[in-house]
């Protein structure tokens, strides 16, 4: 097993487990931590593929900023188990167990007719993900999409303005 | 290629971060006596002056006396992120050091070993993960303290250092437009050539945004709230004790130096030696001497900026909290915009030989 290999693996572990702690830890706070450790995997991932301003943008974005605010949340409404109203309805729980299996049995089976599976993933030498080569990328071929999604988010942007201007 | 290193790049390296950290270490509890002495001098008094000559050893006494004192973890917090939160303070300070060119090279043993941890290509984006991360090890401490004071005091500080991360990086897109490069150790070399190709001559303003967002980030005075020790509550660290609130403590001259080597090698030269053409200094006294003398440069530099860093703190009272949102959300974003703006016209403008 060459080195990228391990990193691979231990990289996938770590996200996977982190994953599951994320739904099974008491603590919503744990959960965020834990959800931090899943980014910081994948992260993990985008080095291994040399997308290196893909995994740090991910860092900076995701478990520097989102996951932030996650935190202040959480912590200001000092959530816990005890507070957590405690589900009774049983047949929610069975519906929810049998068409989040569903969804897993569907994705599995699509997944499983995808060309991906016959191409192995470029480790360690591919160079899309590099800052230059990334940015030529969007600007030229993605360029709609790109200034698509800024739109969108300048929506969000104000539409958070004007939320907040109404409760106060 | 990745991963593909032999034996002698890892030993390099290896010794590189032990020099790097224990460096870093040595210059901020040094720091700490320095701001003691500054402070001294600026009200007229002698400052710290038994242990050892000139007081020399009381670093060393201020950190025996914090691991001598007893360590209180409160009762119903989570006493794993308790210890995890000065943990993580201190990891992240430290971490910046790993993509800033401490110098250019050093010729040994027939290898050209670079004085820099890891030159990516991201380098400047490196530091701005790292310092959003930064975050984190003062919210865990204060959530896990168990006290509604901490937890405000976090938020508070939280706040502050997310909200001036966004000036910070909005000044630093005008500054990679001008270099073109992520790459720090790329940055520092291209403001070799003359004093008047350091990058404070191109961005004035932009280095001034990033000077106040660094102040705020090290949360120093002006912008010291989430510590404000004499007027609220001691801030995130209330609850910490002994050797724990003395990691919060030095994290905070650790990215003090850190933040200054940063600023040095962005806008101010890096290793530059002013007035010094560095290749035929080289040819006259050999590669490494004048490593040793770029690194000499380099942290006599830094250290202008701590004394910066403390020159202010004595001198300047504190903003009102709403005065500091206000200052950050309603000045430093637009002025940085503005620069951002006005930086991309005029490059524009030359590459089109400066016609509309």
């Amino acid at each position: 097993m060459s080195a990228i290999e391990i990193m691979f693996w231990f990289l996938s572990i770590l996200a996977l487990g982190a994953a599951v702690m994320v739904v099974a830890s008491k603590s919503p706070v744990y959960s965020i931590l834990f959800l931090i450790l899943t980014f910081f995997a994948i992260s993990g991932h985008y080095i291994l593929l040399n997308a290196q301003f893909l995994a740090v943008v991910n860092v900076i974005v995701y478990a520097g900023a989102i996951m932030v605010l996650f935190l202040f949340v959480v912590m200001l409404m000092n959530l816990n188990a005890e507070s957590e109203p405690h589900q009774k309805n049983k047949w929610l729980l069975y519906i929810g167990g049998i068409s989040g299996g569903s969804l897993l049995l569907v994705i599995v089976a699509a997944l499983k007719k995808t060309v991906a599976t016959t191409q192995l993933v470029q480790m360690n030498n591919g160079e899309v993900g590099l800052i230059k080569n990334l940015g030529i990328k969007l600007f030229t071929d993605y360029v709609f999409p790109f200034e698509i999604s800024s739109v969108l988010f300048l929506s969000a942007m104000i539409g958070a303005v004007v939320i907040s201007k109404k409760e106060g | 290629m990745l991963l593909s290193i032999g034996l002698p790049l890892i030993i390099e390296k290896l010794v590189l971060i032990v020099v790097v950290v224990m460096s870093s270490l040595v210059i901020a509890m040094y720091a700490t006596f320095a701001e003691r002495k500054v402070a001294a001098i600026m009200q007229d008094r002698r400052g710290p002056n038994r242990a050892g000559p000139f007081g020399l050893l009381q670093p060393l006494a201020d950190g025996l006396k914090l691991f001598f004192k007893e360590e209180i973890i409160p009762n119903l917090s989570s006493k794993f992120l308790f210890i995890l939160g000065p943990c993580l303070a201190m990891l992240t300070a430290m971490m910046t050091g790993a993509v800033i060119p401490w110098g250019d090279k050093v010729h040994f043993f027939g290898r050209d070993i670079s004085l820099q941890i890891a030159d990516v290509n991201i380098g400047i984006l490196y530091v701005f993960g790292v310092v959003s991360m930064g975050v984190y090890g003062i919210m865990i401490g204060s959530w896990a303290s168990n006290n509604k004071f901490s937890l405000m005091g976090g938020l508070r500080a939280a706040s502050q250092i997310i909200s001036y991360e966004l000036a910070m990086g909005i000044a630093l897109i005008a500054l990679l437009m001008t270099t073109g490069t992520l790459s720090l150790k790329e940055i520092v070399q291209q403001q070799q050539e003359h004093w008047y190709s350091w990058n404070i001559i191109k961005q004035p303003l932009g280095f001034l945004i990033f000077l106040i967002c660094a102040f705020a980030e090290c949360n120093r005075t002006p912008f010291d709230l989430p510590e404000a020790e004499n007027e609220l509550i001691g801030g995130y660290h209330t609850e910490y004790s002994s050797m724990k609130l003395g990691f919060f403590l030095f994290a905070e001259y650790i990215n003090m130096f850190l933040s200054s080597s940063v600023m040095v090698s962005l806008f101010f030269g890096g290793y530059d030696i002013p007035f010094v053409n560095d290749a035929s200094l080289a040819e006259s006294i050999g590669t490494n001497w004048v490593a040793l003398i770029h690194s000499g440069v380099f942290l006599f530099k830094a250290a202008c900026f701590l004394f910066l860093f403390m020159w202010v703190r004595w001198t300047i009272p504190r903003f009102r909290y709403d005065q500091l949102m206000n200052l950050g959300w309603k000045i430093l974003i637009p002025l940085a915009l503005i620069n951002m703006l006005a930086t991309g016209a005029f490059i524009l403008l030359q590459q089109n030989n400066w016609h509309f």
